[in-house]
Order: structure tokens, then sequence, then C-alpha cells
């Protein structure tokens, strides 16, 4: 460190110089310096366009990987599963249960969101209906009420009858169903996506 | 100095700043110019608290819940720090919407400053996907389903509506894939583009300065503004540091200190249930800058429902984008736009409204409406009685209101005696009717009497003493 140091003299900066004066001004440099004008600019044209294109490839390298690894949990095939919920004997006819089950393929650390949750219906000693606890509005968790024999939907207020249709509120669709059955005297539920209502 | 003067020369901060802090802002450039800077300075609040709340939140679906309660509860002021980050949030949204409603009252989009506009639209726009993402990064029972709330509503997107939804939640359900998603979007993505666009913002201030306050009769004309500004700063102008930047500091300050005070005193909000998706006693709400729109989708008439909802968001972010390239020239005072202030009001009153009735959210159920008392019913033998005890079994205190009591998705139904026949009330809860279902097929005719006869004693007269 020296108090005697100049001062780095400052290159004219061109304020504001639009680029098509830029260019005209190092043309005219260039031809000043004798060089033909038509290879230079090829010569400088190529550069350009080399840079442009090794720019894009560099985009392209680190890119695709990343929109690939970003879209992955879509391309993610999760076979649907039949899940055991337990003896048909435990369900009694005529009513509407919560049952919870654990997702089949979860992640490793998925934790506690693995765990997911339907609503059981007994309809007769053969007949079982299950539904989706997701509002067909926009999916908030709708809770039965055993007395009113109703659905309702805390969000928007939605409400659906003991067989999923709509009684009231804004819900499009009736509650979205998951296909039940009985084996070896087990009820199980077939696994499946969060229902995406599309109304257009 | 000279260790100064040295590093001065040889990195050149003085020629970097330099111009930015001396050059010349109008000197009418008053209180009303504080919002932008106060915006930013949230935001850098934002970075902060952010970065300190990393140091030990832990983005995986399985502990972000545990490390939240750590941070809140434990760690040496975690409390405040995640105060600071949720009121710093709530000040940048102010902030920013301030700033919006400033700029465009005082027509200060017009040319030359159209992209300044239009990236403060887009900055708006990250703001409050930050505010919902951070939210979600709350991960309780709240968050968890504001997730599925999101996906469902990408999902109305025409034709890439479900692919939009499974990208939202990460896969096909919320999982171990949903949280670190957003957390990247919250942390990464979206403040690296806050960064880069504030800084086109600030380089667009410099670029074309600091608008002057608009003087009625003083229209802007886009041939001669440039020169007109520049010898009007010539004449009226002064050094932004520190003639006009200590307005700035002043403010800035005073925000921060009230963003601590209510860290302090109110702290940040409670963190909900944990985010397991099979306990259904959730009740999701989006953070107060987001409530009104959580209005707005609850009273929308369902038959446009699935076009307003994507169409209003796209509207109203084109409709802001384009201001300044049909509008870039003529009258900047208010006083001369009238429909400025009309535009600006409605929308505060629209958004102020709406915000409001969220607050009570009186199209949702009440689920603990409890059961109506004696003093209410009047009596605690016969149909009346019976026709009471029903009305809180069937579930329709959930969503009507009687005496102060009960939920308000229907209607008041205290003096409903007054208003509805007998026949009426019949047809009524046999078939249903708006927001209310049928229950004619869940009630015997003996039950729907007694209903009947309990609604019918809801009148203002007194009967036997007794005023219901």
């Amino acid at each position: 460190m020296n108090e005697n140091d100049t001062k780095m003299p400052q290159p004219p900066l061109p304020k504001g110089e639009p680029l098509e004066m830029l260019h005209g001004r190092l043309q005219m440099q260039t031809q000043q310096a004798g060089e033909s004008v038509p290879d230079c600019l090829s010569r400088r044209t190529f550069f350009a366009k080399l840079c442009i294109g090794l720019s894009g490839v560099c985009g392209l390298i680190l890119g695709v990987p990343l929109v690939g690894f970003i879209l992955a949990p879509l391309l993610r095939k999760v076979p649907e599963k039949w899940i055991t919920l337990g003896p048909a004997g435990e369900f009694e006819v005529g009513k509407t249960v919560n049952v919870n089950f654990v997702d089949p393929s979860p992640l490793a650390w998925a934790g506690m969101t693995a765990r997911s949750a339907a609503w059981l219906r007994r309809v007769s000693e053969t007949e079982f209906i299950a539904f989706s606890v997701n509002c067909t509005h926009l999916g908030c968790p709708v809770r039965w009420l055993p007395d009113a024999e109703l659905f309702m939907c805390p969000c928007h207020g939605g409400v659906y009858y003991k067989d999923g249709t709509v009684a009231a509120g804004p819900p499009p669709r009736p509650l979205i169903r998951y296909e039940v059955r009985v084996v070896n005297d087990q009820v199980q539920l077939k696994s499946q996506a969060i229902p995406i209502i599309t109304t257009l | 100095m000279a260790v100064w003067r040295w590093v001065d020369d040889r990195v050149g901060i003085s020629d970097l700043v330099g111009p930015a802090m001396s050059h010349l802002v109008p000197r009418d450039a008053k209180w009303w110019y504080v919002f932008g800077s106060a915006t930013m300075l949230a935001f850098i609040v934002q970075v902060v608290t952010g970065v300190a709340l990393a140091f030990c939140y832990v983005s995986s679906s399985s502990q972000a819940y545990e490390t939240l309660q750590f941070i809140t509860n434990e760690a040496p002021f975690g409390r405040l720090l995640r105060g600071m980050h949720y009121y710093g949030a709530s000040a940048m949204v102010l902030m920013v919407g301030a700033h919006l409603a400033q700029t465009f009252l005082s027509g200060a989009y017009k040319f030359p400053r159209e992209m300044n506009w239009v990236t403060g639209v887009l900055l708006l726009g990250m703001t409050m996907v930050m505010g919902f993402t951070g939210q979600l990064l709350r991960w309780d029972q709240t968050a968890a389903w504001s997730v599925v709330v999101a996906a469902e509503q990408a999902g109305r997107v025409p034709f890439i509506g479900d692919w939009l939804a499974r990208f939202i939640l990460g896969g096909n359900t919320i999982g171990g894939a949903t949280l670190t998603r957003f957390f990247a979007i919250h942390v990464f993505l979206i403040p690296a583009m806050l960064f880069a666009f504030i800084a086109m913002h600030l380089w667009l201030v410099l670029r074309h300065g600091i608008s002057e306050t608009p003087v009625a009769g003083r229209p802007v004309e886009p041939k001669t503004y440039r020169q007109w500004y520049h010898e009007f700063l010539e004449k009226h102008g002064h050094p932004f540091w520190p003639d006009g930047a200590w307005r700035d500091f002043v403010f800035g300050t005073a925000l921060i200190v009230v963003i601590a005070l209510l860290a302090f005193f109110v702290g940040p909000p409670a963190i909900d249930r944990p985010p397991d998706p099979s306990i259904l006693g959730a009740d999701p709400r989006p953070d107060w800058y987001l409530l009104w729109y959580f209005s707005l989708l609850a009273l929308i008439p369902p038959q446009v429902e699935g076009y307003l909802m994507i169409l209003v968001p796209v509207v109203i972010g084109t409709m802001l984008l384009v201001v300044p390239l049909i509008n870039n020239k003529g009258e900047r005072a208010p006083s001369r736009r009238p429909w400025s202030i009309a535009v600006v009001l409605l929308s505060v009153i629209t958004i102020g409204s709406l915000w409001a009735v969220g607050i009570t959210s009186p199209w949702s159920p009440n689920f603990n409406p409890g059961r109506l008392p004696v003093s209410v019913i009047g009596t605690t033998t016969g149909a009346v009685f019976q026709g009471a005890v029903l009305f809180d079994e069937k579930g329709c205190l959930n969503g009507r209101l009687v005496c102060g009591q009960g939920g308000r998705r229907v209607a008041d139904l205290t003096y409903v005696g007054d208003k509805l026949t007998k026949d009426n009330m019949v047809i009524r809860i046999v078939n249903g009717g708006v927001n209310m279902p049928a229950f004619g097929s869940t009630l015997k005719p003996a039950e729907i009497d007694e209903l009947v006869a309990f609604l019918s004693s809801r009148k203002r007269v007194e009967k036997s003493g007794q005023n219901f």
C-alpha cells in the first residue's frame, strides 16, 4: 500500500450508448487499423454466435437434470394397492366411521405425512362404500356428523349426504369413492391419489 | 483513512456506489416516497431472520414440525426470530401494497418508468408466493391441508391442471416430497428471483430517476419529458444521500422497531396440530394476507367458480402489467385522474371487505355449536322441546344461528316463526333450500312436526310472558 499510488485511470464509459453506435464505433476503429471489414465482422460474428451457442449448451447441461429432478415425483409410479382395514365384523351396518391407513409406498422420510384416512360406511351385510375425505370443492377434510347423517366441510361450507352426493354449498361433485372389497372376511380399500377435481 | 483509500482505489467502491448516493432526487419527494425502501428493508429483515431460522429448521416432512416446536419453545431467540419473520412478511406485503397504490395514484408508472412498474408488479407476485410458501413451511396441520387446497386450485386449470396439482403435491399425495419442494422454492428459487428483480428495479430507479411529485396541468410528454426532468432536477433536486434518504431511514427504523415489538410482545403465529393427514379435525385458513382470497373462493357463485378461479388471478395480473403500456403519458396528478382514486378505493374496499368477512367465515359450519339452552328453547317438554333437541342433533345448529348460538352458514333463525308459515317450513325441511340439505329422507313425519313446532315458536311476540 503506497500513498503515492496513482489512481487507476478510468476508461471513458459510453454512457447510454446504443448498441448500434457502439458497433459503428468499433467498426470505424477496425477500419482505421487497416483490417478488412468483412473478414473482421465475419470473425466477430462467428465468435458471438459461438459464445451464444456454448451458453445454450451449458444451459442444457445444467437445465435438463434440474428439470428432470424437479419433475421426478410426477413420474414416480406408485402402484395402487389393497389395504386391509380390519375384520368386517368390526364395522356396524348403517354406520359411517373414519378409517386410517398408511400410504403403501411412502418415501422413507415421510413420517406422519404417510398416513391417510377415509370414511367407510357399511351399507348392508355385504356392501361397503368408502369416501375420500377430501371435499370436492378444494380438498379440505370433510367431517361426518352421525346424528345429522351429513358430511360437512370446514373450509367453505360444502355439505354431503351419507351417500356422498352434494347436499349444499360449493362442491361441484359428490365425494370421490374408493374401491372396497371383502376378502377372507377382511375389509380392504384400494389406495388412490388425492382426487384432483377439474371442472372446465 | 489511508487504508480506506487504498481499498477503495483497488475495489472501486466509491465509483460503484458514489453515483447512486449522489444522484439528484426531487426535493419534493417526501414521506409518500418511503414505501419502496420500506419494502426492501422488510425483505432484508426476511433474509436475515430466514437465514437464522434455516440454521435449525429441518425441511423434512417427518421432522419439520418438531424443529419448529424447538425453535419456538426452546431455542434462544427462536420465538423472537420466528415472530420477526412472520411480522416481517406482513410488513413486506403491506409496504409493497402501499408502494403499488402510491405509484399508481401519482401516475409514476408513466414514461419513462414503465418497466419500473412492470418489475414492481412481478416483485409483488413473488412477495405473495413467498407469503404462501412461508406459511406452508410452518408444516402443521393447516399447512399440510393448505397444500391440498393449492393443488386443487391448480387442478382447475384446463388441460394441465392435474399435472400442476401433482407437481405441487410432489406426487399423488402429501408425503415426503411435498415439504422439500416448498422449502426449495421459498428459500432458494423465489429469493434468487427477488434479488435479481430488486436489483433491476433499483437500477431502473437510478436510470430514470425518482419521479417528481405530480402537479395538475403538468402532463408527461414522452418527447420532452427526459430533458424537462433533468432541468427540473438541476433547479429543484438535491442529492439522494443524505438529503433524500433520511426519511427512508427514519421510516425504515420505525418499521423494524414495530416488527420487533410485535414479535416480542405478540409472538409468532401459533403452531397448529401435527401435519398428519389422518387427523380430520382440521380447519385450514391462510395467513391474513391471503384471507381475502379464501373468502372470494367461498363467495363466488358455484356456477362460474371454475372459470373465475383461473381468470381472476390472470386478469388482475395482466391488467397490472399492461397499465403503463396503455397509458404512459398525460396527466399524473390524481385530481386529474379521478378514476385512479376510484380504482384504489374500490380495491382497498373489496379486499378489506373480503378480509373482514374471512375472519368470521360465516360460510363455514360451526362444528362446536353446543346445545340450545332451555332459556332459548323456552320449555323442557312437548313438541317444541323435542323439536329443539332434533334441531341440535340433525346438525341444524352447525349452520344456523338461533339467539346468537350456532353457525352462520345459512340464516339467522331466531325469529323464523315470524317469517315462514308452517307449510313453508315443512317444504324447506323436506326439500332443502339454498345452502340447506333436504331432510325428507332422514326425518320421520312426527320428527318434522316437532321441528316445525320448535321453529314456529321462534317469534318476537311474547308467549306466556316469555319473549323468544
